[in-house]
């Protein structure tokens, strides 16, 4: 195909994931952020965009400026949360389609383990005003509480168990054993583990939940034309899509129910055609169900299909989270499932599927999502 | 009728007073019900649809102009969540303790407390009823209690 009004993720980067990093979140940014653009085999100066999580408290101003980018020709954030990702590949994607920018780096620095921690409601909390108003008083503080209230209502409908969902965090676990960088790699779960953990909100149980990290992840964006001369296999993106209605205000459906339709329709192929799959795994029922509203299979019968290990790299029909996701690997508010979604159309995983033709990435259970395939 | 506050293990009554609603004028007017022992949503004059949380515009119409209907205060479980872990500082005494989704018969679903049922012992499903429990002078909160 024509590189003509293409996109590649051509650069990636990130710095080890830890508890207690000891440096700023815009130092964390710019190690990946340099990583990054070593990887690619692009000078810093050559940046002339730049996008964040509007959540990132390392400014695009401040992060020019460490890099020595005098004419930053282009940049943005997304609010929401740290579901945001694949929202900004799409739009960084579009920005470079449009001229507004050649080489756009999107980045995120944090430390939400050793800093601000997305699981206390002191952080989250919004002080009973707006809309928590009318949640707060009732004791919902913190987003696990909402998503908790979507997947007890799920399991209701569907029959899914909580047994089924450990068989998620088991499987990434499994996963993390192979991959030397991510948290858990030393450290082996069983479904009795899990089966036995305590609960945080019921039906959620510690291995349910995902880490919290201090770390940086950085991806380096220019157009296929270009990418062809840089360094490393082009991960061309062949669809990126967001989507933002609260649809978790249904308590019922996820928002990949709206998102998988536009999704796929963009990228002119169907959910059959995905090799390897990284999902945004706050919590790990979320997967079962993101692989259920995507169409990756039918609804109701994803607890089955991750129990029969369907979703494992050994052998399983469709891998999820290949480098043991935010459950195992980090929590990078799926800048950490970007970089992995990469590595798969690169061959460079530590989980490496064989022959990938298209590698599908969400980044918020249907918020963001974007499929990757190699240059044909 | 109005609650009293009763100490009741896996009942979270005094959540409510510890994180206390903000009123603002969007959704005033559901609080200053509250305050007269009524349960009132926001209906749109125009479609009559309702919708809670309250806000300023009707989302099947487009409409601003509402009215607060009186709600039969009955309704079941829609969902619940049963929080283990003191996810804020002034919950640890609280802790466990359930959250529940109503689905009003009416339709509009509202998250709030049961009064009278165990974390242990709730069922999605469950018919509820709404009682009133003052927390102060500008506060009262719509609580449920297990129905029929």
């Amino acid at each position: 195909m024509a590189a003509q009004g293409q996109v590649a993720i051509v650069g990636i980067g990130e710095t080890d994931y830890s508890r207690e990093s000891g440096r700023s979140e815009l130092t964390l940014a710019l190690q990946a952020i340099m990583a990054a653009l070593d990887d690619a085999g692009i000078a810093p100066h050559e940046v002339d965009g730049l996008m964040r999580w509007a959540v990132d408290t390392s400014s695009e101003a401040v992060v020019a400026d460490n890099l020595g980018v005098r004419d930053l020709a282009w940049f943005g954030d997304i609010t929401q949360a740290g579901n945001v990702g694949a929202a900004l590949v799409a739009s960084a994607s579009a920005a470079i389609k449009a001229g507004l920018a050649e080489v756009v780096v999107i980045y995120r620095g944090v430390n939400g383990r050793s800093g601000r921690r997305y699981g206390s409601g002191e952080v989250t909390g919004q002080r009973g005003q707006g809309s928590a108003a009318f949640s707060e008083p009732f004791g919902l503080l913190t987003p696990q509480h909402g998503l908790a209230m979507m997947a007890q209502r799920r399991m209701h409908e569907t029959g899914v168990t909580s047994r089924q969902f450990g068989m998620v965090a088991v499987t990434e676990r499994a996963h993390a054993n192979r991959n030397p960088r991510a948290t858990f790699f030393d450290r082996p779960l069983t479904i009795e583990d899990h089966q036995e953990s305590r609960l945080i909100v019921e039906p959620f149980r510690l291995y349910d939940c995902c880490l919290e990290t201090d770390g940086g992840g950085a991806l380096v964006l220019t157009s296929l034309e270009r990418a062809r001369d840089l360094k490393q296999r082009p991960a061309v993106i062949r669809a990126a899509a967001q989507h933002g209605y609260a649809a978790e205000r249904e308590y019922t459906d996820t928002a990949a129910k709206f998102l998988a339709p536009r999704l796929w329709a963009r990228a002119g192929m169907g959910p059959e055609e995905i090799d390897v799959a990284q999902i945004y795994d706050h919590f790990a029922p979320f997967v079962v169900f993101a692989l259920e509203d995507y169409g990756f299979i039918e609804r109701g019968e994803g607890g089955r299909f991750v129990e029969s290990g369907e979703i494992s790299w050994d052998g399983g029909a469709l891998p999820v989270n290949t480098s043991g996701g935010h459950l195992s690997e980090a929590y990078m508010q799926g800048m950490n499932q970007l970089l992995e979604g990469v590595r798969q159309v690169r061959g460079t995983s530590t989980s490496q599927v064989e022959n990938v033709g298209a590698s599908f990435v969400d980044t918020g259970i249907g918020t963001g999502a974007l499929i990757l395939v190699p240059d044909a | 009728m109005t609650h009293e506050v009763t100490n009741i293990p896996g009942v979270p009554l005094g959540v409510g007073e510890l994180l206390p609603p903000v009123p603002e004028p969007d959704n005033q007017k559901f609080w200053d019900a509250l305050l007269s022992d009524e349960l009132r949503i926001q209906r749109c004059t125009a479609c009559g649809e309702l919708r809670h949380p309250p806000q300023p515009m009707c989302p099947r119409c487009n409409g601003f102009d509402h009215e607060w209907a009186l709600m039969s205060g009955r309704g079941s479980v829609f969902s619940y969540v049963v929080s283990h872990q003191a996810v804020h500082s002034s919950l640890r005494e609280r802790t466990p303790f359930a959250t529940v989704l109503v689905e009003l018969d009416e339709g509009p679903r509202l998250v709030s407390n049961l009064v009278d049922v165990g974390h242990d012992e709730i069922e999605i499903g469950m018919a509820v009823a709404v009682v009133f429990h003052r927390v102060d002078e500008a506060i009262v909160l719509p609580l449920f209690r297990r129905a029929g």
